[in-house]
C-alpha cells in the first residue's frame, strides 16, 4: 500500500513539477491468461516480473493483472493499464496480440510489448524465444535414453510454434539415431492435468518410453513418474513432480528480457522490434541435465553450447518433409520466416499433422 | 500387464470422476434444484483433498476432507437458493466461480508439491487374474465407492419411500408442500448430497487420477457432468453407461491418434461428445418416458405460501 501511495505521489509530482522525474520511475505492467501460480507459463512470465522488481529496484514500478481471458476481456483490462499511468505494457499470451494492437494505436505514448505474436506498430514491440532450440536437445537425450527407439509427444494444438517443436525433437533425435520414431497424441488443449496424463498412459501402452509435452501441466511428468519411465518437463522446471524422471526442462527466462526493455525505457532509447531469441540470449534456458548417464549429459552439454555459439541451428538440410520429398538442401537453413508458418511434419513423425 | 487391460484401467479412472459428480447431481435435478455449481464444489473437493493428504500424509483423510469440502461449499447455494429463493441458475455459476478462485488461493502453495496417491486394492490370487484381474479387485477405493453410489441411488430414489418422496418434491413442490412435505428439508439434504458427491470426484482427481494440484485441474469435468444428467433423462444406470462412455471415446481417440490411423484429430477429440450425445438421446427417445423422468419442478425457485 505504501508502495502505491508512494508511487502514485511521485506520478503526481512528475506530472506537475517535474516532467524530467517520470523518466527515473518507469511504470511496467504485465497482462497474463493464467494465474501467476500455474506452475508453468505464466509463472515463468512473473517470475520475470519479480527479476526486475529485484533488479531495478526503486526505479520501476510493476503491477500485473491474472487470468485475463483472451478476447474483448483481454482490450479492456490493457487499456485500463495503458490509462492508468503504465509507461510499458507487456501483454504475454499469443492470443492478445489484436487486442494489444487496437489499445496500442488509441495510446501512441504507451509502450507495449507482446509475447509471442508478429504484428508490430512504432509503440508496439513483439518478442518470442526460439523453444525449439531446447527440443533439438532434448530429441538428442531421447534418443539415447530410449531402449524403444520411439518417444511420445503431447501437444497441444497444431499452430506452427508447436509443430517446430516436434519437427525440432524428431531431426535432434535422428542425428543421434536415425531411425528413431515419434508418437503424436494432439490433446486439443493446453492445460488438462487429467487428459494430459490420459494422454501419457496411452502413449506408454503403445511402447513409448520417453515422454515430452508442449502442454503446460505436470500431469505427462507425474504418469511417467508412476509408469518407472522418463520425460521433459515444459516452460518451468518441473522435477518436483518427477525427482527421478524428468531428463530436463526447457524453461522459460523472460526476466533478462524485461530488465533490459524496460531501462531502455528508462533512458529513452526503447524501440520497437521483433525479437527472436534463443540459449544464447538466455531468454530460455535448459534445467540442469538429471537422470542420465554422463555421456548422454556431456552431448547435452555439447549441443547446447554449440547452438548458444551459432554453430548448430537445428533446422539445417539436409531435411526431407514428411511425404520424402526435399525440404532443406545439404547446408541450408531453414528462415524464420518459414519456421514461423512451419505447417508439416518432417520425416520420422509418426502422425498425420492436423490441417 | 496386458495393453487390453491396461486400456480399461484407463477408461475406468477417466470415468470414475464424471460418473460420481453426475450421481450427486442427479439426485439434487430429482428434488428439482439445478445446481450449475459441480465445477465448482469438484475442484473445491480436489484442493481440500489434495491439501488434507499432503498436510497429514494420509490420502484416506485427503478422501475425507475433499467430501466435506464439497459438501460445506454447497451450502451458501442452498441458503441462497432454497431459504432466500435466488435464482437457482446465477447462484450456481457464481457458486462455480467462486470454487475456481479460492481454490487456487487455497492450494497456491501446493502447486507442484509431491502428492499422495491412493493406494489400490490387492488381493493376492484375485488381483492377479489374467485381463479381468486389476479390473475387477485390483482399482482405487474410489472406483468401488462410484459403482456403489450407483447402485445406492438407483435403489434409494426407485425402492424406497424417502426416494418416491424426493421426487414427489421434484416434480410438484407445491402439491408436496400441501401434503405436508418438508420441501427444503428434502432439497437441503439432496443439495448436501450433492455436494459431497462433486467434493468425492474432486478428491479422485487430486488423489488418484494424478495425485496433484493443479490450478483449475478439473478442467470442465463438472460441466461434462451436468450434462451426462440430462442426457441421461435423469437415469442413474444411464449416467452410468454415459460416463464409461464418454471415457472409452476419450481414451479411444488417444490411441487412435497414437496408432497414427491418419484420422484428423479435431474429429476424434470431438468424438466422445459427439458419441456421448448420440447413444444417451437414442437410447432416451421413448419420450413418454423422458417425460416421466424429467423433474418438473426443476430449476423452479419454491416460495412456501403458507
Amino acid at each position: 500500500m505504501k508502495k502505491i501511495v508512494m508511487g502514485l505521489a511521485l506520478a503526481l509530482a512528475a506530472t506537475t513539477a517535474n516532467p524530467a522525474m517520470a523518466q527515473d520511475k518507469v511504470k511496467a505492467c504485465f497482462v497474463y491468461v493464467g494465474s501467476n501460480s500455474d506452475g508453468g507459463w505464466t509463472q515463468a512470465h512473473d517470475l520475470g516480473r519479480q527479476q526486475v522488481e529485484k533488479e531495478l529496484g526503486d526505479t520501476v514500478e510493476t503491477a500485473f493483472v491474472e487470468n485475463v481471458p483472451e478476447g474483448p476481456d483481454a482490450e479492456r483490462a490493457i487499456e485500463r493499464f495503458a490509462r492508468s499511468g503504465c509507461d510499458v505494457v507487456f501483454t504475454t499470451s499469443f492470443g492478445f496480440m489484436d487486442a494489444t494492437v487496437a489499445v496500442a494505436q488509441k495510446f501512441p505514448d504507451v509502450k507495449f510489448e507482446h509475447a509471442t505474436g508478429y504484428k508490430t506498430a512504432d509503440n508496439l514491440a513483439a518478442y518470442n524465444a526460439r523453444f525449439y532450440e531446447g527440443r533439438y536437445i532434448q530429441g538428442q537425450i531421447a534418443a539415447k535414453m530410449s531402449k524403444a527407439g520411439v518417444a511420445g509427444y503431447i501437444a497441444s494444438f497444431p499452430i506452427p510454434e508447436v509443430v517446430m517443436g516436434i519437427n525440432s525433437f524428431i531431426l535432434g533425435a535422428q542425428s543421434v539415431n536415425p531411425d528413431f520414431k515419434l508418437k503424436v497424441v494432439w490433446a486439443n488443449t493446453w492445460f488438462d492435468a487429467g487428459k494430459e496424463a490420459d494422454a501419457a498412459k496411452v502413449l506408454i501402452d503403445q511402447g513409448v518410453d520417453i515422454i515430452t509435452q508442449h502442454t503446460d501441466s505436470t500431469g505427462p511428468m507425474q504418469v511417467a513418474s508412476e509408469r518407472g519411465i522418463k520425460a521433459f518437463g515444459q516452460a518451468s522446471d518441473m522435477i518436483k513432480a518427477g525427482p527421478e524422471t524428468q531428463l530436463t526442462a526447457i524453461i522459460d527466462t523472460w526476466g533478462n528480457y524485461y530488465v533490459k526493455r524496460i531501462k531502455e525505457v528508462q533512458d529513452g532509447s526503447w524501440k520497437t522490434g521483433s525479437i527472436w531469441d534463443g540459449l544464447k540470449e538466455g531468454i530460455l534456458t535448459m534445467a540442469p541435465y538429471t537422470n542420465m548417464p554422463d555421456d548422454v549429459k556431456k552431448m547435452a552439454e555439447e549441443t547446447e553450447a554449440k547452438i548458444k555459439s551459432g554453430e548448430l541451428k537445428p533446422f539445417t538440410g539436409p531435411v526431407k518433409k514428411q511425404d520424402g520429398t526435399e525440404w532443406l538442401k545439404q547446408g541450408e537453413n531453414a528462415t524464420d520466416q518459414v519456421l514461423s508458418g512451419l505447417n508439416f511434419y518432417v520425416m520420422g513423425v509418426d502422425d498425420k499433422l492436423p490441417q | 500387464m496386458g495393453m487390453a487391460e491396461s486400456i480399461l484401467l484407463t477408461i475406468a479412472t477417466a470415468a470414475t470422476p464424471l460418473l460420481i459428480a453426475a450421481i450427486g447431481e442427479l439426485v439434487v435435478e430429482r428434488s428439482g434444484v439445478l445446481n450449475l455449481g459441480v465445477e465448482g464444489m469438484m475442484v473445491m473437493g480436489a484442493v481440500c483433498g489434495f491439501v488434507a493428504a499432503a498436510l497429514t500424509g494420509s490420502p484416506w483423510l485427503g478422501v475425507l476432507c475433499g467430501i466435506l469440502a464439497g459438501a460445506l461449499f454447497s451450502l451458501p447455494f442452498a441458503f441462497l437458493t432454497l431459504n432466500i429463493a435466488t435464482n437457482q441458475v446465477a447462484t450456481g455459476l457464481s457458486l462455480t466461480l467462486l470454487g475456481l478462485g479460492l481454490s487456487s488461493m487455497i492450494g497456491e502453495s501446493f502447486v507442484g508439491s509431491p502428492g499422495v496417491r491412493l493406494p489400490n486394492l490387492f488381493i493376492p490370487g484375485l488381483t492377479e487374474l489374467p485381463l479381468v484381474g486389476r479390473l475387477l479387485f485390483g482399482q482405487d477405493p474410489i472406483f468401488y465407492l462410484s459403482i456403489l453410489l450407483v447402485i445406492a441411488v438407483t435403489w434409494f430414489l426407485f425402492k424406497t419411500r424417502t426416494g418416491l418422496t424426493l421426487r414427489s418434491v421434484g416434480d410438484n413442490h407445491a402439491s408436496a408442500h400441501a401434503l405436508g412435505i418438508p420441501v427444503i428439508g428434502y432439497r437441503y439434504g439432496a443439495v448436501l448430497f450433492g455436494g459431497a458427491c462433486a467434493g468425492l470426484a474432486g478428491a479422485q482427481l487430486s488423489l488418484v487420477y494424478t495425485p496433484q494440484w493443479v490450478e483449475n485441474m478439473t478442467a470442465g469435468r463438472g460441466w461434462i457432468a451436468l450434462a451426462l444428467v440430462v442426457f441421461a433423462s435423469w437415469r442413474p444406470l444411464r449416467v452410468l453407461a454415459g460416463a464409461y462412455l464418454f471415457g472409452a471415446v476419450t481414451i479411444g481417440q488417444l490411441h487412435a491418434q497414437a496408432l497414427g490411423l491418419g484420422i484428423p484429430s479435431q474429429l476424434l477429440s470431438s468424438l466422445p461428445y459427439l458419441a456421448t450425445i448420440v447413444v444417451l438421446v437414442l437410447i432416451s427417445r421413448n419420450r413418454r418416458l423422458t417425460m416421466i423422468n424429467t423433474p418438473a419442478s426443476l430449476g423452479r425457485a419454491f416460495v412456501p405460501d403458507r
